[in-house]
């Protein structure tokens, strides 16, 4: 199209290429052409926003057109708002709050369901069952929760580490309750890429992930191998001095 | 009509790929610069709705088949559990049932469109052809679907319609072995039906894609069945044709919203909300309203062969139609004789479907006969008659000088037409509302509910009233086994706090296990548990009450129901009345006589009962005045114990109910609003095109 030279203060969509079409496109429409050009086919399978927009073109009379009246957005018809381009807009943006609204529940119902949510409350667990060098795997939320009780010999080695030369650096007392230094209560999943350490495994007699290699010492701390960080505390409390609860 | 375009991106980006993949010129070609006869109504708007149903279903079917369970025992509770559980499952099963129903009502309307428009004709008979093979998938889809929820109508609808099959000479009995994959309908046959459920969307979706091909090879018809010969004849799709199909689709929408949000059970059946039981059919089948038209020829013949071949026959001919009309005038607009038995078919088709949904005795079976008789006549002895002995007026010229001649505005057919189609939709689904009407039982009377209307809630004393009558009465008999105690705190319910759903909780016992030592043992409910059963098992329980079954009260009062009568199902679809359940129920439980009348003989073990059906109700009295304590001071009677407790099933059947209709006001604003808009937003974009 020849006379399509772009428009001042046009806002424009994207290239200034744009901006030629969608002059030609509302000319082609004033002049009664029943073809449309580029922007129009790019984005007519696009939101209801575009195409009402582009609905709006077809509208536009000619005299309105030559001057470029006609185009829909704001900076083009600061001199001469007039109705039809607020009932455009107008058309367009309650469409588009609509289509963005519908999405909502769409996305939202792949959150867990209540039941899922309802099932993750927290759980008790007895420790007297559990004798000193043993450990037990309980499952909480889906994710296996290791209850170690440390071995004298175990709780000095997780003590008497130098801090900083760890990679995830963290003392044992952070990572296990005050006058409870013999219960380990860790989050059971690698932290490198979510395989299940296994325990009294690996050089520190903490956990070793078979996957990867990846070792933990008795304090569940990252010592060897890929894994990032330390094995995760869960939130748990002691309820009495036999008693855990986890979450 | 649609050749090579002769667009052109300007962008190098996507002139690279238009260079090699054309797709943006096909996309132009076909939905931009495709010139659409400018006199289309719109009837011809059902097009793009039906598009977009289709994409409502694919797109809420799949997300739906992110939380189903195809199994025999779990299937029913998975889709209780998508209403109950999943943010927003209710809406999403809500669209997608009520979306089925919309579906085929768009679709008839698009296919009688074509019939009147004759569009079937000489060049789209393939066009025709291969929305006739849609039709039929989505029959098939649609049937399949109602088979997956697993409830008594899903089961026995399965069963029958299968069993349709035996009647195929020779090989009957060996196709309905390969259809169930067993001896009877049950879990094999429910997983193939998911299965293939899932499937045949997408085939529908590739034919639709044929259809439209065919559709643009051609060139629409249109009111004047002449075609397009200049351009002054045609108008570009965008945007005149695109806005008038979202002027269109946004008042569809409305009507859509209006089953979603506020009678999404209106066209159900109360039957599908009790689980599947192969030992008892329910007294009425009754297919989904779509179908009954054919379901009504089927049962017409008495001879099972000839039933059935009548039956898919009725579709089948369809296909032949462009043949058996060989009429040179298309539009009945311009067939004297043709329009008016257009509209006597029409008449046939609703009287059928009517009579799909009565019981096949008496009066019915002959009327059916004869409308099955003027079924098939009007496509093998009327429409060949006609188009030899007709005489049809002059048709216009050019669809420009079709669009001059009614500048006067035709307006007022077009709405009688209309309302005359509402009204005979509203027939037929009365057919399948009087189905249910109850025999030999009293209607109960409507009440009012708190609950019941655009605005209704839950009243949150009868709530708790209404669960101690629960608990200290029914619970002894009836589980509630839908029903969580963590329900008891959420929002649109009783109003407890979570603490004290937790403690309500910890008062029941709660079988848990195995442990460590392998064994089950008992423990204080939680609020993540379920109200526990009174019986272990439904042997146990039919020993303890006499050979009867206590159900489960989770979803009475959506079970339940009873046939409103003429018209006044219809003045319910406006007033949104659909509180027959709680009527019922509530009506149950005060319909007591300590003496049935003289002559009624009441089996031993027996109770007589005004409102159950057959009078002879094994449960005994179950409420007595002052037989409940309450604190709050309302009035210890049987009467406030009915209501109560009524409308605490009310809330266990629809826990989000108050959700739902407050988001259903939401949508109709912005839907009223949208719909405003884009009809002046249409008149603006047609305003140079007439």
């Amino acid at each position: 199209m020849h006379a399509c030279e772009p428009i001042a203060g046009l806002r424009s969509y994207g290239k200034g290429a744009n901006r030629t079409i969608l002059d030609c496109l509302f000319r082609r429409i004033g002049e009664g052409k029943s073809g449309f050009s580029a922007a129009a086919g790019a984005a007519g399978a696009g939101s209801l926003f575009r195409i009402a927009l582009f609905g709006a073109s077809g509208a536009v009379p000619l005299a309105a057109d030559k001057k470029g009246l006609g185009i829909v957005t704001t900076a083009s018809s600061a001199d001469h708002p007039t109705r039809r381009d607020f009932l455009y807009v107008a058309t367009g943006a309650v469409a588009a709050v609509g289509a963005a609204a519908t999405v909502w529940p769409l996305v939202s119902q792949m959150n867990p369901d209540a039941s899922t949510i309802a099932a993750g409350a927290p759980i008790e667990v007895d420790l007297t069952p559990i004798a000193e060098g043993q450990d037990i795997k309980v499952f909480w939320r889906g994710k296996p929760i290791y209850i170690s009780h440390r071995t004298k010999k175990q709780i000095e080695a997780a003590q008497n580490v130098q801090v900083s030369s760890l990679p995830d650096p963290q003392p044992d007392s952070a990572r296990v309750k005050a006058g409870h230094d013999q219960w380990l209560v860790v989050v059971g999943i690698c932290t490198h890429l979510g395989c299940i350490p296994i325990a009294h495994e690996g050089a520190y007699d903490g956990f070793f992930c078979p996957c990867h290699g990846s070792v933990y010492d008795t304090s569940g701390r990252i010592r060897q191998g890929p894994a990032p960080t330390n094995l995760p505390v869960p939130p748990y409390t002691f309820v009495s001095d036999t008693k855990i609860q986890i979450g | 009509m649609s050749g090579p375009s002769d667009f052109q991106p300007t962008n190098p980006a996507l002139k690279w790929i238009e260079r090699r993949l054309p797709i943006m010129g096909l996309m132009h070609s076909s939905f931009v610069a495709y010139p659409t006869p400018r006199n289309l109504n719109y009837w011809w708007t059902f097009g793009a709705i039906l598009s977009l149903m289709l994409g409502v279903q694919i797109l809420t079917g799949v997300i739906l088949a992110m939380h189903y369970t195809p199994h025999a025992d779990l299937a029913f509770k998975s889709v209780e559990l998508i209403v109950r559980d999943v943010n927003y499952g209710w809406l999403l099963r809500n669209v997608h049932a009520c979306g089925a129903s919309m579906f085929f009502f768009a679709v008839y309307i698009h296919m009688f469109r074509g019939l009147y428009y004759g569009s079937y004709k000489e060049p789209r008979e393939v066009l025709w052809i291969l929305g006739v093979i849609i039709y039929l998938l989505m029959m098939a889809t649609g049937f399949m679907g109602y088979v997956l929820p697993w409830g008594q109508m899903s089961f026995w609808g399965a069963t029958v319609i299968t069993n349709l099959f035996s009647a195929v000479p020779y090989f009957g009995e060996s196709i309905v072995t390969l259809l169930w994959g067993g001896y009877s309908v049950g879990n094999p046959t429910l997983n193939r039906f998911f299965s293939l459920h899932y499937l045949l969307p997408f085939v529908i979706a590739g034919v639709v894609v044929l259809h439209i091909w065919a559709l643009h090879v051609a060139g629409q018809n249109n009111p004047a069945g002449v075609e397009a010969k200049t351009e002054k004849d045609t108008v570009a799709f965008t945007p005149y044709a695109t806005i008038k199909d979202m002027f269109g689709v946004s008042c569809f929408l409305l009507f859509f919203a209006w089953f979603i949000f506020y009678m999404p059970n209106y066209l159900g059946d109360p039957e599908n909300y009790i689980p599947a039981n192969p030992a008892v059919t329910p007294p009425h089948i009754v297919p989904e309203w779509y179908y009954l038209p054919f379901y009504a020829i089927l049962r017409s013949i008495p001879n099972k062969l000839a039933g059935v071949v009548a039956m898919f026959g009725a579709i089948i001919i369809l296909a032949f139609l462009p043949w058996l009309d060989s009429a040179k005038t298309r539009s009945s607009k311009y067939r004297p004789l043709a329009k008016q038995f257009f509209w006597m078919f029409v008449v046939v088709c609703i009287g059928l479907g009517y009579l799909g949904a009565q019981p096949p005795e008496g009066i019915y079976v002959i009327v059916g006969r004869i409308l099955t008789f003027l079924y098939f006549a009007y496509f093998l002895i009327l429409l060949p008659l006609l188009s030899r002995i007709e005489t049809p007026r002059p048709v216009p010229n050019s669809i420009a000088d079709d669009v001059l001649a009614k500048s006067g505005g035709k307006a007022a057919p077009m709405v009688s037409t209309v309302i005359a189609l509402m009204v005979a939709g509203g027939l037929l689904l009365g057919g399948a509302d009087s189905a249910r009407a109850a025999e030999g039982a009293s209607k109960p009377p409507a009440q009012k509910w708190s609950f019941s209307g655009p605005f209704g809630k839950f009243d949150r004393g009868a709530l708790q009233r209404g669960l101690k009558v629960y608990k200290e009465v029914c619970a002894s008999c009836h589980g509630l086994s839908f029903v969580a105690f963590r329900n008891l705190a959420e929002s649109g319910g009783p109003g407890y706090s979570v603490a004290q759903a937790a403690a309500f909780a910890s008062e029941y016992k709660v079988k848990d296990g195995p442990n460590d030592q392998g064994e089950m043992f008992e423990r204080p409910g939680r609020p993540a548990d379920y109200f526990p059963s009174p019986f272990p098992n439904e042997q146990a329980a039919r020993v303890a009450n006499g050979g009867a079954f206590p159900p489960d009260l989770s979803l009475i009062t959506k079970a339940r129901s009873y046939g409103r009568g003429f018209p006044q199902f219809l003045i319910d679809f406006f007033t949104q009345y659909q509180e027959q359940g709680p009527d019922y129920v509530a009506a149950l439980l005060q319909g007591y006589e300590d003496k049935p009348p003289a002559g009624f003989n009441l089996p031993a073990g027996s109770y007589f009962n005004n409102y159950f059906p057959g009078h002879a109700i094994k449960m005994p009295k179950p409420l007595n005045d002052g037989q409940v304590t309450y604190d709050d001071g309302s009035p210890a009677t049987v009467a406030q114990y009915a209501k109560d407790v009524t409308t605490f099933l009310m809330w266990t059947a629809e826990p989000h109910m108050e959700a739902r209709k407050a988001l259903g006001l939401q949508v109709f604003v912005f839907l009223i609003l949208l719909t405003v808009l884009l009809y002046f937003t249409k008149k603006k974009v047609w305003a140079n095109a007439h």
